[in-house]
């Protein structure tokens, strides 16, 4: 039932967020049956107007979703403890810094390598978010706060050690030994040369270990009563600031795993970074709209990944690529607001009823 | 010596949006709404002044005082748009992080979007000069020379601001729908409309400082004008203790740490740090104030909370 009206909530916000779009698109004077085709090529490459499929797009779709899926899982892991972990941002990135400085100071054999550095990358991430757990939880500091401080002393943090790594520019460092990649050759051939890698199967457990954990142990249901009532849940003797920074150590290593993947798998190197890329903050539209648990977090994922795959396909069909960015973010705004929504359905329910 | 003198047009260049955006997000917070969004409305005005500017500045009548113009237009595209952080948490009840956060992403959006419209680009096309340096007012003379006026409507705000918050009815109001809401109501004040005044003035303020920001740093509005400004600025909002006088301060020491972290390799000792180093410091130090002042309440006690009339 309460999954229910969560679901309609999200699927009203994205429709409305979509409506925006259109809108805005239709006022200045756009094509708008040029986005839906954009939308429809950019998730599995057919191109009605011109026909003809390119698996490319599709498994560029996948690259970009996998990554913000985890920072979904991330912010939905802490969100449901009660925590709101905007600091994602800064996870990612010291997941990524992690992953690329063992991956290149330190030679490993075949197929440990890969595993180690996704788990440095993951480690890094919750040691990252470690300490606005550890400040909530001792001194009652906002998590809020604490993330957005520590996302850019990450952002610059990070790009101090990436240059002192061997052999970096003032933009990148060196590629990663080839046996801590991601990628492969047979999804390469398979997805005419897009990026695709093996990060998916990153993406598939931690999609099922979130599921078994949060639904599924005692562990996870004390998380949940912590974010539900934390009184109640210390009057019945679950260790609250514990859990706080259990929680939000869990979703830095999602967070972590997710920079580790970007770093191994879409990239193969480490880039210096002028300016957040907003994988953390792609992750709390994922999580929100996613409604916080696994299975939406997954489609939701997908959704956002789509508004950003298509937005260079858009830009070349005539259209501003910008429209992608305006879609996703009203989406969350609409979900922000669900309260009307909500209140909405309501009066729509008993209207009905009453007519009955 | 000159190091130091030559720091000083860098660090209030710097220093001056910071202060505005962090008096905005302070008044904001008094009234209990917690703006995240200041980054975002900074953007906006960044487009909007950038905008202007460029066309002004050609028209025949007005192009000598386009720049000032356009700090206006800047302020007036702020409020609109914080219009929409004020409906969503106010009236509907959203969380003041979810809403602010969207507005962010949306900012980006829809001002690098405009730019298409208008410029055909991602970006707006560049200005000529934007705001002028304080070496044409006569009764300074070399002393002010490359300094920006901006510094001083920030000086001038900060003490208007700390007279409207702390010395006049509106801003006991104010303060009270920050602190207790509930209270207030019960004594006749109108939360919402308290509340309302709170978040477009700091829309007004963050407009601004967004304006400022592009019409002295840049020669055109890009989706980096403000590059972390507005996070920075609710650093000082804290490090500053929610008072305007400690917003200055920590607003010119985060100019200051800024400033050094140019002219670092010029200074010894200095040089030894890497510039990322001087980057991180307001981020740094904010975290180390916060655990500091925790034992003591300085903030706003309802900021972030959901006004819900019947709550006791």
């Amino acid at each position: 039932m309460k999954i229910n009206k969560r679901l309609v909530v999200s699927l009203i916000s994205i429709a409305l967020g979509i409506l925006v779009g259109v809108l805005i698109l239709a006022i200045s004077g756009k094509d708008v049956v040029a986005l839906f085709n954009g939308l429809l090529k950019g998730s599995i490459g057919y191109d009605i107007v011109n026909g003809g499929i390119n698996l490319r797009y599709f498994g560029e779709f996948l690259v970009s979703a996998m990554p913000i899926i985890l920072t979904g899982l991330a912010v939905g892991f802490a969100y449901r403890c009660g925590m709101f972990n905007i600091g994602c941002e800064g996870q990612v990135i010291m997941g990524s810094l992690a992953s690329c400085m063992v991956a290149i100071l330190v030679p490993m054999p075949n197929i440990v390598a890969p595993i180690v550095c996704i788990l440095a990358g993951g480690f890094a991430g919750a040691m990252w978010a470690f300490v606005p757990g550890i400040l909530k939880a001792k001194f009652n500091i906002s998590e809020v706060v604490t993330g957005i401080m520590l996302n850019y002393t990450a952002l610059y943090g990070a790009n101090y050690f990436l240059k002192a790594l061997p052999g970096s520019t003032t933009q990148r460092t060196v590629e990663i030994a080839a046996n801590a990649t991601l990628g492969n050759d047979f999804f390469k051939a398979m997805t005419n040369n897009s990026r695709l890698h093996f990060g998916f199967i990153v993406v598939i457990i931690a999609v099922f270990a979130y599921w078994f954990i949060m639904e599924k142990t005692t562990f996870g249901y004390s998380l949940r009563a912590t974010g539900f009532n934390k009184n109640a849940a210390e009057y019945a003797g679950i260790k609250v600031n514990k859990n706080i920074v259990i929680s939000i150590m869990i979703s830095g290593f999602l967070a972590g795993l997710a920079g580790a993947i970007i770093l191994q798998g879409t990239f193969g190197y480490g880039r210096m970074m002028v300016a957040p890329e907003n994988y953390g903050f792609d992750g709390i539209a994922v999580a929100l709209v996613g409604g916080c648990n696994a299975i939406g977090t997954l489609f939701a994922g997908l959704l956002f990944a789509l508004l950003k795959v298509t937005q260079p396909l858009l830009q070349t069909s005539g259209i501003p690529r910008e429209i992608g960015d305006i879609i996703s973010s009203s989406i969350v705004f609409f979900v922000a607001i669900q309260y009307v929504i909500e209140k909405a359905l309501l009066k729509y329910k008993s209207y009905k009823g009453g007519k009955s | 010596m000159d190091i130091l003198i030559s720091m000083i047009p860098a660090t209030l260049l710097v220093a001056a949006p910071i202060i505005v955006a962090a008096l905005g997000g302070m008044i904001c917070e008094r009234s209990g709404i917690v703006n995240i969004a200041l980054e975002g409305i900074m953007l906006v005005g960044a487009f909007a002044g950038a905008t202007a500017c460029y066309f002004l500045e050609s028209h025949a009548v007005l192009g000598p005082y386009a720049g000032w113009i356009s700090l206006v237009i800047g302020i007036i595209a702020g409020i609109l748009f914080s219009l929409l952080l004020a409906v969503s948490t106010i009236n509907f009840k959203a969380d003041h992080t979810i809403a602010g956060t969207a507005i962010n992403l949306l900012s980006v959006g829809l001002s690098v979007y405009m730019c298409q419209i208008i410029f055909g680009q991602q970006r707006s096309q560049s200005f000529m000069t934007g705001l002028n340096k304080m070496k044409d007012v006569p009764i300074f003379g070399d002393l002010f020379a490359n300094i920006y006026p901006t510094i001083f409507i920030a000086l001038i705000l900060v003490v208007a601001s700390y007279y409207v918050v702390f010395k006049t009815g509106f801003g006991l109001r104010l303060r009270s729908c920050g602190e207790n809401p509930q209270a207030s109501a019960s004594m006749g004040i109108n939360v919402y409309k308290t509340r309302y005044m709170g978040v477009l003035l700091s829309g007004g303020f963050a407009g601004l400082a967004g304006a400022m920001m592009v019409l002295t740093n840049g020669v055109q509005f890009t989706a980096t004008s403000i590059h972390g400004v507005g996070f920075i600025a609710i650093a000082a909002v804290i490090f500053g203790k929610w008072n305007p006088f400690g917003i200055l301060g920590a607003g010119i020491f985060f100019g200051l740490s800024s400033a050094i972290g140019i002219y670092a390799s010029m200074i010894p000792v200095l040089n030894l740090l890497p510039p990322e180093f001087f980057a991180c410091i307001p981020y740094v130090l904010t975290i180390v104030a916060l655990v500091l002042f925790s034992n003591k309440t300085v903030g706003p006690k309802a900021a972030g909370q959901i006004y819900d009339v019947g709550q006791r």
